[in-house]
């Protein structure tokens, strides 16, 4: 990997968040009584897009809004604006990977609307994030904040709507946890930007385009279902308070001898964000043995595993049993450099979605600033050493005594970082290899096994409180 | 501090610390209130329903049949006091004593070393200004219950091998806990 590449700048990136930045101030003061500031600020985005397919109606949706009279479809619109900046950073950030890997990368079907979905349930989250906008961050009272709730809970029991839902609850936690807005010293006005417009582009009918019917469709399809060995890569965690998914990132080498694939296996829960730690990898080990597999370093014969135009596999056990023993690096080291990377969805441009695995080796590490980086052939890397979960043996220390990395290439803030997956120790003495995802399928370490027995507990007694309320 | 401001991923609510839940099954800090729910120690089917409001510290303590908790005498029951301690275990002291704003003497007299209130520091400092019973009580306690079984729902819901994008948005940070 060109880690001299991942330094460099980006040709007009500034330009491209600039217009965002402006918009982004724009809801904090919220778009009840305008300010002229925050004109400027809608006029930046309007901008910013005039020579794309939505100019017109992102221009009239900025005059509306700064005349403080904008529609839920304004509103839209604003956000569609703010989506397609960011889906441009995207294909530059996404380039420059591709530059840095070599790799060659699928191209991304045309966009096909998902199947229709119930109207009334993505009017009253619309509604609610329109709500959002007019208050603004500085506006949120608690109020506001709670009143996502009944939203969150008509939404969570549909498997189609569940992308919206644990978006909005994840949003909505933040929100009612920073209120009153009026108190707030620093808002995080890009991420909460963020998630404010992929929830009203999410509430479009048509833009979920639903998994299930995709698995469907592929179950039926053999050139959509995969057959052949997966040689797994890592585990990468997401949580928030009430939710939870991991997502294996995988070789794929199909039994017919074509070309390797890079994949990736997903498996999500809603909790109660009392179930942490071991407590996730309880809730999702059940439905993904991939997991254990990863963890216990083995690959996996897959047959006629439905899977979509982005690589992601529609995991179903049945699908898939146990393999030979597939260690990591060796996987990074011979299986990684003759993989096609996946396309990605026309609307999930988005940078914040940017993780390619790769292979990083040959390096220095680097503590001596605020964050660990490698140092490859003069360039520093900066390493996200928190963004590892809990119930892990890959620590910051592990981080810093390693001498191979396999990890995840991620850009925030304007600038690349490693999500370290796996570390190869570069004392010869050590066990050699600490994963980030080693006791998702259980582990016999006399810590961890500690861990585990208390989430079960914590579990046990919450199904109890459960069975005993809930129903009575 | 622009990399908050320009970050995607700023973690903006740690996650919550593992406890023991038997005693304590739900605590949180909402409706600008810390409220939650106690398990009677003598009724496996009761639970009480206590809250602290943030400000005035005004504190209801019902059953979940809504009737008065007994051990109410003009200042926090036994099951208000365990409610601020599991918080204090969850959240952490200073994020509880930041939502209700409370200010311990620990804390004034420590200005700059930014010490943790305790759950006994936190609890002291909202008792010594007298706080009253809140006006609302029974109303409160319908809706802290309620959250409670909401809460209690996520367990119910099934897990799914469909990918989530948006949970991208959402890193895990166990290791900077």
């Amino acid at each position: 990997m060109r880690a001299d590449l991942l330094a460099a700048e980006l040709p007009d990136l500034d330009e491209a968040l600039a217009a965002v930045d402006a918009f982004d101030e724009v809801l904090a003061g919220g778009l009840l009584r305008p300010q002229p500031a925050q004109a400027a600020g809608l006029n930046a985005l309007a901008d910013a897009v005039a020579g794309s397919p939505i100019a017109a109606l992102v221009a009239e949706a900025a005059e509306k809004a700064a005349a403080g009279v904008a529609g839920e479809e304004h509103l839209v619109a604003l956000a569609a604006g703010r989506t397609a900046l960011f889906g441009a950073v995207h294909d530059a950030v996404l380039a420059r990977v591709d530059e840095a890997t070599g790799r060659p990368r699928e191209a991304a079907p045309p966009f096909e609307p998902g199947a229709p979905l119930p109207v009334n349930l993505l009017a009253s989250a619309r509604a609610w994030l329109c709500d959002v906008a007019r208050a603004g961050w500085r506006g949120m009272d608690h109020e506001l904040a709670a009143t996502a709730a009944p939203v969150v809970s008509a939404l969570l029991p549909s498997a189609e709507l569940r992308r919206l839902a644990v978006l909005l609850d994840g949003f909505a936690a933040e929100l009612a946890a920073s209120c009153p807005g009026r108190t707030l010293e620093q808002i995080p006005l890009r991420r909460w930007a963020d998630l404010w417009a992929r929830g009203m582009l999410l509430t479009q009918p048509g833009a979920i385009a639903a998994a299930g019917a995709a698995a469907e469709s592929a179950a039926g399809a053999a050139s959509t279902a995969l057959t052949g060995r997966l040689l797994p890569l890592g585990v990468d965690l997401h949580e928030h308070a009430t939710g939870v998914q991991a997502q294996v990132h995988a070789v794929f080498e199909p039994a017919d001898g074509g070309p390797a694939r890079l994949v990736r296996a997903s498996v999500s829960a809603p909790k109660p964000d009392t179930v942490v730690g071991a407590g996730a990898w309880q809730l999702l080990r059940p439905h993904l043995s991939l997991l254990a597999a990863a963890g216990e370093g083995r690959a996996m014969e897959l047959t006629g595993m439905p899977v979509t135009d982005e690589g992601d596999l529609l995991w179903s056990d049945d699908r898939a049993h146990v393999g030979e023993s597939a260690d990591v690096f060796t996987t990074a080291r011979v299986a990684l450099p003759a993989v096609r990377s996946g396309a990605t969805a026309p609307l999930d441009r988005h940078p914040t979605r940017i993780a390619e695995p790769v292979l990083v080796e040959g390096y220095t590490v680097d503590g001596s600033g605020a964050e660990v980086a490698f140092v490859i052939g003069g360039e520093r890397l900066a390493v996200d050493t928190g963004r590892v979960p809990a119930a892990s043996p890959l620590t910051p220390q592990a981080v810093a005594g390693s001498r191979a990395c396999v990890g995840l290439l991620r850009w925030d803030a304007g600038r690349f970082r490693l999500q370290p997956l796996a570390v190869q120790s570069a004392a010869k003495s050590k066990a050699a290899v600490a994963q980030a995802g080693a006791w998702a399928g259980g582990t016999s370490d006399k810590n961890a096994a500690k861990a585990e027995k208390a989430a079960t507990d914590a579990v046990t007694v919450l199904r109890e409180r459960a069975g005993r309320l809930l129903r009575s | 501090m622009p990399m908050w401001e320009e970050s995607s991923l700023v973690r903006v609510v740690p996650s919550a610390r593992p406890r023991k839940l038997a005693k304590v099954p739900f605590v949180e800090l909402a409706d600008g209130r810390l409220q939650g729910v106690v398990s009677s120690g003598s009724d496996i089917s009761r639970v009480y329903v206590s809250s602290v409001a943030a400000g005035d510290f005004a504190f209801a303590c019902r059953t979940n049949n809504n009737r008065p908790c007994g051990g109410l005498r003009g200042g926090f029951c036994n099951h208000v006091t365990a409610l601020v301690g599991e918080a204090v275990l969850q959240y952490g002291g200073a994020r509880v004593a930041r939502y209700l704003q409370a200010e311990t003497a620990e804390a004034a007299d420590a200005a700059g070393t930014a010490a943790v209130p305790t759950a006994q520091q936190l609890t002291a400092a909202m008792s010594a200004v007298r706080p009253q019973q809140s006006a609302d009580g029974q109303a409160v306690t319908g809706q802290v219950f309620s959250r409670f079984l909401r809460h209690l729902a996520y367990l119910e819901l099934p897990a799914t091998t469909a990918p989530l994008p948006e949970m991208h948005w959402f890193p895990t940070a166990g290791a900077v806990a």
